[in-house]
């Protein structure tokens, strides 16, 4: 097996074991966008106004949650010194770990989502639209994310402080995230203009967010 | 117990590898730990770091390795098509590299395929046979968890038999070993010797290679 496929597939396998961010990320998921219903109250036309919305700030903060591990666990248990030595550039070791992180969190996310979107009012257009763009945003959640968990890495418990430098830099992803959702359900603006930004943004975060990573790894591991 | 000969495709190869250490610094924290250290080892040879705690032994293999900047000084591994020592190294730290949900095949499948490079396939063992050589066939399929602190080292040491390299920097190899895998693992170092490999080990043990060179690190004046 090749260097690269390997790396995805174990990171693919802890993520699935017990206690990783895989399961984690979708419980979280649904626990949020449970509980929202409960502090809005139970009126119909709000949720399904707002409902894509609510989806996308789960998703969001689900995404986070367990992202401040992707290397910190390496760095503890030494892995990450040998990615360091290893031929395979950081940069791209960095974007495995992304790419294997969105597979097991983002993907079931986007997945689990019109399933949660029923409970939120969201009619069938709604669902597509919230589908569309979370399966084109959470990449960028991903990559974005993957910069403030490689500057936190020495950090213990930097999970926090991880949360802090990220989630002002998601805001773009959030903005036309759930503006394209909503365009899916009818409005004045069109889906196509927030939705073309919003793969733009997803593109340039995967152009280069794995070498802001990876010059954060270097910079921290000496 | 009989043992077959070693199997030696590299030999002749590395027989004019060489590691040239000259006048290495390494700065900590604003202090310096290593000041003009230089050695120089012939493929084949071995050497062993020891020195009190705090004299700098890790920061010497990780400054070997290039995984802290050096602060004046030169490293070379000679004798190869590229003078790229991290490429050729195996470094083992206290940190093993292994995640504790996979199981022990799992992780050495993962570093053999990661640390691959095509040239060294000939000679390096398979996940399984790596487990066995180190005595834990029996245990391949355990997560890694469970494993005893002295189990876990091992796999850790079967790392180095997955995939080939040169040169191999050790930091407390025989941490946690039991007699009987010390000299297992012995064994292990006398072979790679015997392909003409390089070794450096920082150790406070015996570590069972005859005529092993010693450099005593006695920290920075």
């Amino acid at each position: 097996m090749g260097r690269v496929p390997a790396l995805f597939l174990r990171e693919l396998r802890v993520a699935r074991r017990l206690g990783g961010s895989a399961t984690m990320g979708v419980a979280f998921f649904l626990v949020l966008v449970s509980i929202t219903p409960f502090a809005l109250g139970p009126d119909p036309n709000l949720l399904s106004r707002i409902g894509p919305a609510i989806l996308w700030i789960s998703a969001l903060l689900a995404m986070l949650l367990g992202l401040d591990r992707l290397f910190q666990a390496d760095a503890e248990d030494g892995s990450l010194d040998l990615f360091h030595l290893g031929e395979t550039p950081l940069e791209i070791a960095v974007l495995i770990k992304c790419l294997a992180h969105w597979t097991s969190t983002g993907l079931p996310l986007t997945l689990a989502a019109p399933f949660l979107g029923l409970m939120l009012e969201q009619d069938g257009a709604a669902l597509m639209g919230v589908v569309a763009t979370l399966l084109a945003g959470t990449p960028a959640l991903t990559l974005i994310g993957s910069i403030g968990a490689a500057a936190t890495v020495t950090v213990r418990r930097g999970g926090l402080l991880m949360a802090l430098l990220v989630l002002p830099l998601t805001i773009p992803v959030l903005i036309f995230g759930v503006s394209a959702a909503e365009a899916a359900c009818g409005g004045t603006v069109s889906f196509g203009a927030p939705f073309s930004i919003l793969c733009a943004i997803t593109l340039a975060s995967l152009a280069l967010c794995p070498f802001a990573a990876a010059a954060a790894l270097r910079y921290l591991g000496e | 117990m009989s043992h077959e000969p070693p199997h030696r495709p590299h030999a002749e190869r590395h027989s004019n590898l060489r590691l040239v250490v000259d006048n290495l610094c390494v700065d900590r924290g604003g202090r310096r730990v290593l000041q003009n250290v230089g050695f120089s080892l012939a493929g084949g040879e071995a050497l062993i770091v020891t020195g009190r705690n705090g004299a700098g032994k890790s920061t010497l293999l990780r400054a070997l390795v290039g995984l802290l900047p050096r602060a004046g000084g030169a490293v070379a591994l000679e004798g190869l098509d590229d003078d790229a020592t991290p490429a050729h190294a195996h470094y083992l730290a206290h940190a093993d590299g292994m995640k504790a949900s996979l199981t022990a095949e799992e992780n050495l499948e993962f570093w053999s395929s990661y640390l691959s490079r095509t040239e060294s396939e000939a000679s390096s063992l398979g996940a399984q046979q790596a487990l066995e050589r180190v005595g834990l066939g029996h245990v391949a399929q355990a997560p890694f968890a469970i494993l005893s602190a002295g189990q876990k080292r091992r796999v850790a040491l079967a790392r180095l038999l997955v995939a080939f390299r040169p040169l191999w920097l050790l930091d407390e190899p025989l941490t946690g070993l039991d007699k009987g895998a010390r000299e297992r693992f012995g064994e292990i170092m006398r072979d790679h010797l015997a392909l003409g490999g390089i070794l450096v080990a920082a150790t406070h043990e015996a570590l069972g290679v005859e005529d092993a060179r010693e450099l005593p690190l006695g920290g920075a004046a």
